[in-house]
């Protein structure tokens, strides 16, 4: 296996990595208005992603870097060309964060009213945006031969590109109500469990639309297994939570976005970003790499680091495991 | 305006803004770290409000810088594609390293620390403030390595096939010169940024408040003023060595921070200078003789070259063209820079001179000192790093490649356009909410913890969510 190809997968790694991390955080945020009725209960929605959104953003900013440091042109190409979906991402994650962060900060109605709105608009946004992304990264984008990206912000925004949107967009809900179900007791969990099936049923249909899609256009028999497995995960996980299993739901929806994230990549693989004006134009895991000297250096210190940061990263989770409940938060003494 | 000019001041307003969270946030870390330490060991309740008291104010900081870091990352590929690809090769691997080894350790410990008040062993809870200490510094030297590279690249060949800079030696890229001389600086003057925001906080409230205030922030005075005034030394010294590579690497750099045109033996350094610093007319000045000399070259006498001599030998080297920064805007923010430095350590002086003697009555200049101390490093800060990024023009990577050739060659300027006016606007209505958090936060003494709870190392509700 070459450098090039150890840092894509490493690559796909990270950026699933990230899905599956902050997708439910994502989907927490989304769900705010519907699982939580009062002050109470929406604090301890919030609660349970509290310790650990920041570190699942981070995973964002370790793909962003990898992707710069291992494929600078892929780097280059998609960011200058994405330009202003990512604008709105950045938009959307910098509001979302300190609204995360300040909500609580004052003990005000309308002040977390505003905050909470931020939540919910900056969560769902990028869980479109990202399907979007994936979409168009996948079906490829026009490229001139100095694959520099010649469209508009509209190219972006076809059918294919906006159902992979949409199919993110609920499958981060749902996994967000798995994740409530599993964190919470009481009327939160009640009510994130009743969503799952509504929400499952929503992901069921446009998942299996855009991964049809996606292995129509250009399918092997791998994608193809990647992507039934995926439907066999989505509806595993759906199942579990209907019955009660909420850990295995989770790993359920969880397994899912990982599946049908390898099923994007790939079906990528070897392009990195395919051109539509000229396949000679598109970029390819090697004319966007690094040299193999700097590949080397990353993958030394990613093979020496990935495992402490996966280490005290669960660590995390493992001391917040509990189920949190009201009478966690009326326990917090009120300054 | 073309995209060019667009994205340059995009990159300025975004950087500078994101540039005055970061030195709070890791000056203040460590500041809470050692106190979070003085509560562990002496058990005292004092200390675990002045932990939590300052821990609230960090936090509401640390936010900012975490969401606008974002953007640096994100921007280099937006707005500045060319050189991206350029440099690829050598600076992604110091980003992409600062989020595996840096950010990580920081956003998760930082979620430990904050809701890991009843949960965490007592150890752990303090070593996880700690671990976001040295994650804030972490970050720091990496960005800064990369940084450097863009000041004085090294451990590198330009590569004629791909038409691009490819790594040759990490281990130069990570011991450049000017990395080893810029980050005991950057993180000095993040000290000095922790330590006048702790100062200044701390002295208003003793100065202003009731006894039992004056008993609790006293500590926290004392911190805060020593911090500023070890940290002032070594912004200094470190300054002073900064200054000499920087004359080595950049000379053109040093003539700028000075408008000196003419090579000089002795050169002076001029405190203020009315004139148009076109090199045309000096109205008036006041110089230090020799100055820059000991500045630029560590003797009284030394040769400062000048920025015309200069000019004539980058011709000869890279071509025609200007070779000259904007020279106003060197001169005024390398001498702003030092001023607004120098005033946080007189401010600091004056608090511990009063602090010593607390039967006097604090003059009105002391509070309103208060007051503004926190903002002093800010300024000075920024004016720093705008004098370091403008004093590298026209070169974005020096010698290398220029700015103009380093913009995305296909984002059009109503692109650049709509995304400065949305994070001007979007930083803009944030620094309103920020600052009127802090100064909510800032101005709220804290409760006097109650007995049964003075133990129980339980949060108040603005900790957590």
């Amino acid at each position: 296996m070459e450098l090039t190809d150890i840092w894509f997968l490493l690559i796909a790694v990270l950026w699933t990595g990230y899905l599956v991390l902050e997708g439910f955080d994502f989907g927490v945020g989304m769900l705010l208005p519907a699982v939580a009725k009062d002050p109470v209960d929406r604090q301890v929605t919030l609660r349970t992603i509290g310790p650990v959104w920041d570190g699942n953003e981070v995973w964002l900013l370790v793909a962003g870097g990898a992707t710069f440091a291992a494929f600078p042109i892929w780097y280059a190409s998609l960011f200058s060309g994405f330009y202003l979906a990512l604008l709105l991402i950045l938009v959307a994650l910098i509001v979302r964060g300190l609204a995360l962060e300040y909500r609580n900060k004052l003990q005000d109605a309308a002040w977390h009213r505003r905050w909470d709105l931020a939540i919910v608009i900056g969560s769902a946004a990028p869980a479109l945006l990202w399907g979007v992304a994936l979409a168009d990264i996948v079906r490829g984008v026009p490229l001139n031969a100095n694959h520099d990206f010649t469209g508009n912000f509209f190219t972006l925004l076809h059918p294919y590109a906006l159902l992979g949107g949409l199919t993110t967009l609920v499958l981060f809900a749902l996994h967000g109500a798995i994740f409530l179900a599993l964190k919470t007791h009481g009327d939160v969990r009640d009510r994130a469990r009743v969503l799952v099936l509504p929400l499952g049923g929503a992901t069921v249909l446009l998942a299996a639309a855009f991964l049809t899609w996606t292995q129509v256009h250009d399918g092997s028999w791998i994608t193809w297994t990647l992507a039934l497995l995926a439907a066999v995960c989505l509806l595993g996980g759906i199942l579990a939570s209907r019955a009660g299993r909420d850990g295995l739901g989770f790993l359920g929806t969880s397994a899912t976005i990982v599946l049908a994230a390898a099923t994007l990549f790939v079906t990528l693989y070897p392009n990195v970003l395919p051109s539509t004006t000229d396949p000679a134009f598109s970029l390819t895991t090697e004319n966007a790499a690094s040299t193999p000297y700097t590949l080397k250096i990353m993958t030394w210190v990613a093979v020496i680091f990935t495992p402490i940061v996966l280490a005290y990263q669960g660590y995390t989770y493992w001391v917040f495991r509990r189920r949190l409940t009201r009478d966690d938060i009326a326990q917090v003494k009120v300054a | 305006m073309d995209a060019i000019d667009l994205a340059r001041w995009q990159f300025g307003i975004t950087t500078v803004y994101h540039f005055l969270f970061v030195p709070i946030t890791i000056g203040l870390s460590a500041l809470v770290a050692g106190l979070h330490t003085a509560w562990y060991r002496t058990g005292k309740a004092k200390y675990r409000q002045l932990t939590q008291f300052w821990g609230k104010l960090f936090l509401i900081n640390f936010a900012m810088g975490v969401v606008t870091g974002i953007v640096q990352e994100f921007q280099f590929g937006m707005n500045w594609s060319a050189y991206s690809k350029f440099v690829g090769d050598i600076f992604g691997a110091p980003l992409a390293i600062e989020g595996l080894l840096a950010f990580f350790l920081e956003s998760t410990f930082l979620g430990l620390w904050i809701f890991g008040w009843d949960r965490l062993p007592k150890k752990v809870h303090l070593a996880s403030i700690w671990l976001v200490a040295i994650g804030t510094q972490l970050s720091a030297f990496f960005i800064l390595a990369a940084n450097s590279w863009m000041q004085w690249p090294v451990g590198y060949t330009y590569d004629r096939a791909s038409g691009r800079a490819e790594l040759q030696d990490f281990a130069a890229v990570l011991t450049n010169k000017v990395a080893l001389a810029t980050f005991p600086h950057t993180i000095a003057a993040c000290f000095l940024t922790g330590g006048a925001f702790m100062l200044g906080i701390a002295l208003w409230h003793v100065l202003r408040g009731g006894p039992e205030r004056k008993d609790l922030f006293r500590p926290a005075v004392k911190l805060g003023a020593v911090t500023v005034l070890v940290a002032s030394v070594a912004v200094f010294v470190t300054g002073d060595i900064q200054g000499k590579i920087m004359t080595e690497t950049q000379p053109m750099k040093m003539a700028a921070a000075e408008a000196l045109y003419e090579t000089s033996e002795p050169a002076g350094f001029s405190l203020l200078t009315i004139g148009s610093l076109d090199g045309q007319r000096e109205v008036w000045s006041v110089t230090v003789p020799h100055g820059l000399s000991f500045l630029a070259t560590g003797s009284w006498n030394g040769k400062v070259e000048g920025i015309n001599d200069l000019q004539a030998a980058y011709e000869q080297r890279f071509g025609p063209g200007s070779y000259k920064p904007n020279i106003p805007v060197t001169y005024w923010t390398f001498r702003l820079m030092i001023l607004f430095g120098a005033l946080s350590a007189l401010i600091a002086v004056a608090a511990l001179w009063y602090i010593r003697r607390p039967g006097r009555s604090p003059s009105k200049w002391l509070v309103r000192s208060a007051i503004a101390l926190p903002v002093l490093p800010l300024a000075a800060n920024s004016f720093g790093w705008i004098f370091t990024e403008m004093g590298r023009q026209p070169w974005i990577v020096f010698g290398l490649m220029e700015t103009r050739d380093g913009v995305s060659p296909t984002v059009g300027a109503g692109s650049v356009l709509t995304s400065l006016i949305t994070f001007t606007v979007l930083y803009g209505v944030l620094a309103v909410v920020e600052v009127l958090l802090l100064l909510r936060f800032a101005r709220t003494a804290p409760a006097r913890p109650e007995p049964e709870t003075e133990d129980s190392g339980e949060p108040d509700a603005a900790f957590l969510y």
